[in-house]
């Protein structure tokens, strides 16, 4: 995996997903000890670029570089010559000539990762090109928010083949969805989506493996997993559902809903969340809900994902 | 003088295609004959043509040639060459530009600029005032000044009683209503065919309902006024099916089609090539025979190449923020004869007659001489080598204006 770039989880094998997972639970153990310093990429320099406003994921990068050894520099685009009108190839330049390793990009525009990816393609020799890390490129992929949905899985049910996932909410917008759905089919799980018909993509049952339904019920039964999409507010206005009261009456995950999974169903939320909108707070703050366990497994697994693919796991 | 010999030529509109010799005399065509004896001519230079099809120029009523105001892009002289290397002698450039071509004096003054090209450029003006779709544009004082045809090209005009008012103004002139035909509602914010395709890349579509409802609307209204509709870039495969209904209840409307919408799917678009962004988008394969469908049986009219060229930095962008088109005119006919005839799907005179003869007929340029090779008319036209190679090569191996040559066994002749 050295030297491979991180776009979306179709480039990556299932026994390359394994080999991230398990590298995952070897840097979660070393995230619970007491001195969080290795000097495994040390010497190495990761950019953060975001164009969006991020919590967990630019903090978990952040805290993963850091972890290992390498100097993080992180650049958001409120504070950046991008208000001055730098087009993204001039930013991928530029910070490609002061010598990174790596950056992690958050962009709203599909694609803008593979865009990065091809701007560097042209830099030779190979081994001095930046890696390209997509955390999230519009509605298109979220790879290590998808890593770390299928490690939390793991983590509580030891194992991922044959496990029903329910992904229910505002699957049109979202890129974790998209990832996931690559991600967890790719390691033998069942997946299956609900929401209001506004938001579930049109054409998206010619994709094979997996199921859409028109009933949240339906996608809720027997389900060993749910992972409740974050609605964006603004949806709201552009028509997409009438309001967020009728929202949450009939498409929030409540207490009751979360009976139609099985008994010892987890549930999963990418953050941030709305509390009672999407999902009660009974059911966010309740032991069913693993929402704080993903935001360790973040570091954890970008730390795998910095790790392998900047030296290789060595 | 000038004498081009044993060329097969093709001319659509005098349903003639026959293996001849064409002298052109005092900047017309003068003479088309099996053989002309040029022992009997002075001064004359002779083009050896075996193995090649002489056409006439290549006609495309729907191009963006930039001017006024968006030179970064294009401009009328470069544009002309590119047209000229392609192999066309006549482009109709679109009205939205900066300021919109929307009144006579500007209409003037590209005509103007327009004789400054070495082929022939037609204006087609606005159809609204500033093209908002609000207002009609001052159309009769356009034709005035020389105005082709009008149109509100790129965007569709949501206003149904606006449109029927600009056809019925019309109908008398017998001047034609060109319409980009994408109800805006429904293609707002999208950047390829929503499908399957779009929907894994989570990219905002433009479905081919937007175009339906669009052609469905505009033919009632044609049937409706009585005027003369044509669709623009026609590219789903309902639309086709629309039309031909319309047409077979004697709808006065006509239809073109581009060359990247006859041989072109979705399955090209990553989201790293803006070059595969452009409106209406790239369809699906059942839509790309379609349209095919459609151009063979005269339910679709005309080709035309849509050229549509950004600066570098425009384009170079993220896909949903990048803008729409690329540029047609150099490589559409090298792209049509690879893509339909030598696969079979239309013949050779078939393909010239949709980029010569038809649009020349819709669009009332035949009374100037153009789209023909009829005796007397200017000598407009172009000399095809049917067996290029596509990697290396370019099919037009001549083009002449007005008696003028000016592209020469492939290249811009200076």
């Amino acid at each position: 995996m050295k030297r491979k770039n991180v776009i979306d989880l179709d480039r990556f094998s299932d026994a390359e997903i394994r080999i991230i997972l398990e590298t995952a639970k070897e840097m979660k153990k070393f995230i619970q000890g007491d001195v969080k310093k290795l000097d495994a990429l040390k010497g190495k320099s990761i950019v953060t670029l975001f164009y969006e406003p991020s919590t967990r994921t630019r903090t978990s990068f952040e805290l993963a570089g850091k972890y290992l050894g390498a100097d993080v520099v992180n650049i958001t685009s409120g504070n950046s010559s991008v208000v001055k009108g730098e087009s993204l190839r001039d930013t991928l330049y530029t910070i490609e000539a002061m010598g990174i390793d790596a950056v992690v990009i958050r962009h709203p525009s599909e694609g803008a990762a593979d865009i990065a990816e091809k701007v560097y393609e042209k830099k030779t020799p190979r081994e001095k090109r930046p890696l390209v890390i997509n955390a999230g490129d519009g509605a298109h992929a979220h790879p290590t928010q998808a890593l770390l949905d299928i490690f939390t899985i793991e983590q509580h049910f030891k194992q991922l083949t044959g496990l029903k996932v329910a992904i229910i909410g505002d699957i049109l917008h979202s890129r974790v969805a998209r990832s996931d759905i690559i991600g967890m089919r790719q390691m033998g799980m069942e997946v299956h989506l609900a929401g209001p018909k506004t938001l579930l993509p049109r054409f998206l049952d010619q994709e094979p493996g997996i199921f859409i339904h028109e009933h949240l019920e339906d996608a809720l039964e027997d389900a060993d997993v749910i992972n409740v999409l974050r609605i964006q507010l603004e949806r709201q206005a552009a028509g997409f559902f009438p309001t967020t009261r009728e929202y949450a009456k009939f498409f929030g995950l409540n207490e009751d809903r979360l009976k139609l999974a099985k008994p010892d169903a987890i549930v999963l939320h990418p953050g941030p969340q709305n509390m009672g909108l999407e999902i009660s707070p009974k059911v966010a703050y309740s032991d069913r809900s693993k929402i704080r366990d993903q935001v360790q497994n973040g570091v954890a697994i970008r730390m795998a994902v910095l790790l392998l693919t900047l030296c290789g796991g060595e | 003088m000038i004498l081009i010999q044993n060329a097969r030529v093709i001319d659509p509109a005098n349903s003639f295609d026959e293996i001849s010799d064409v002298l052109i005399e005092d900047k017309k065509i003068s003479r088309i004959e099996k053989q002309i004896d040029a022992r009997d001519l002075e001064n004359v230079q002779r083009i050896d043509a075996s193995g090649k099809i002489l056409a006439p120029g290549l006609v495309d009523m729907h191009a963006h040639l930039r001017e006024p105001g968006q030179e970064s892009k294009e401009n009328f002289i470069d544009g002309a060459k590119s047209a000229a290397l392609g192999g066309f002698t006549t482009v109709a450039t679109m009205p939205n530009t900066n300021p919109v071509v929307d009144n006579a004096a500007l209409v003037r003054s590209m005509k103007a600029r327009a004789a400054e090209a070495i082929i022939k450029i037609e204006i087609i003006g606005a159809m609204t005032k500033n093209q908002k779709g609000e207002q009609l544009a001052e159309m009769l004082d356009m034709i005035d000044a020389g105005a082709v045809a009008f149109s509100d090209d790129g965007h569709f005009v949501d206003n149904a009683r606006i449109f029927l008012n600009a056809l019925d103004y019309l109908a008398p002139t017998g001047k034609l209503a060109i319409c980009h035909e994408e109800e805006t509602s429904l293609v707002e914010g999208g950047s390829m065919n929503e499908g399957h395709r779009s929907a894994v890349f989570g990219v905002k579509g433009r479905p081919t309902v937007a175009e339906d409802i669009a052609v469905a609307r505009d033919c009632l209204l044609a049937e409706y006024s009585g005027g003369r509709v044509h669709i623009a870039h026609i590219s789903s495969a309902r639309s086709v099916e629309i039309v031909r209904d319309a047409k077979s209840r004697g709808v006065h409307v006509t239809a073109e089609a581009t060359p990247h919408h006859l041989t072109m799917t979705e399955d090209l678009v990553t989201l790293s090539d803006t070059m595969t962004k452009v409106n209406p988008p790239l369809r699906t394969l059942k839509d790309v025979n379609a349209v095919v469908a459609g151009l063979k049986d005269g339910t679709i009219d005309c080709i035309v190449t849509d050229h549509s060229p950004h600066a570098f930095e425009e384009k170079d962008r993220e896909y949903n923020r990048a803008p729409s088109g690329f540029p047609g005119l150099t490589r559409a006919l090298a792209l049509l004869i690879r893509k339909l005839v030598r696969e079979g799907k239309i013949s050779m005179p078939q393909l010239i007659s949709k980029m010569t003869f038809e649009p020349a007929k819709i669009f009332g340029l035949l009374d100037k001489g153009i789209g023909t090779l009829s005796i007397g008319t200017p000598a407009d036209l172009v000399l095809i080598a049917p067996n290029f190679n596509p990697i290396t090569e370019t099919p037009v191996d001549l083009t002449m204006c007005d008696g003028k040559i000016l592209v020469c066994d492939g290249k811009l002749v200076d």
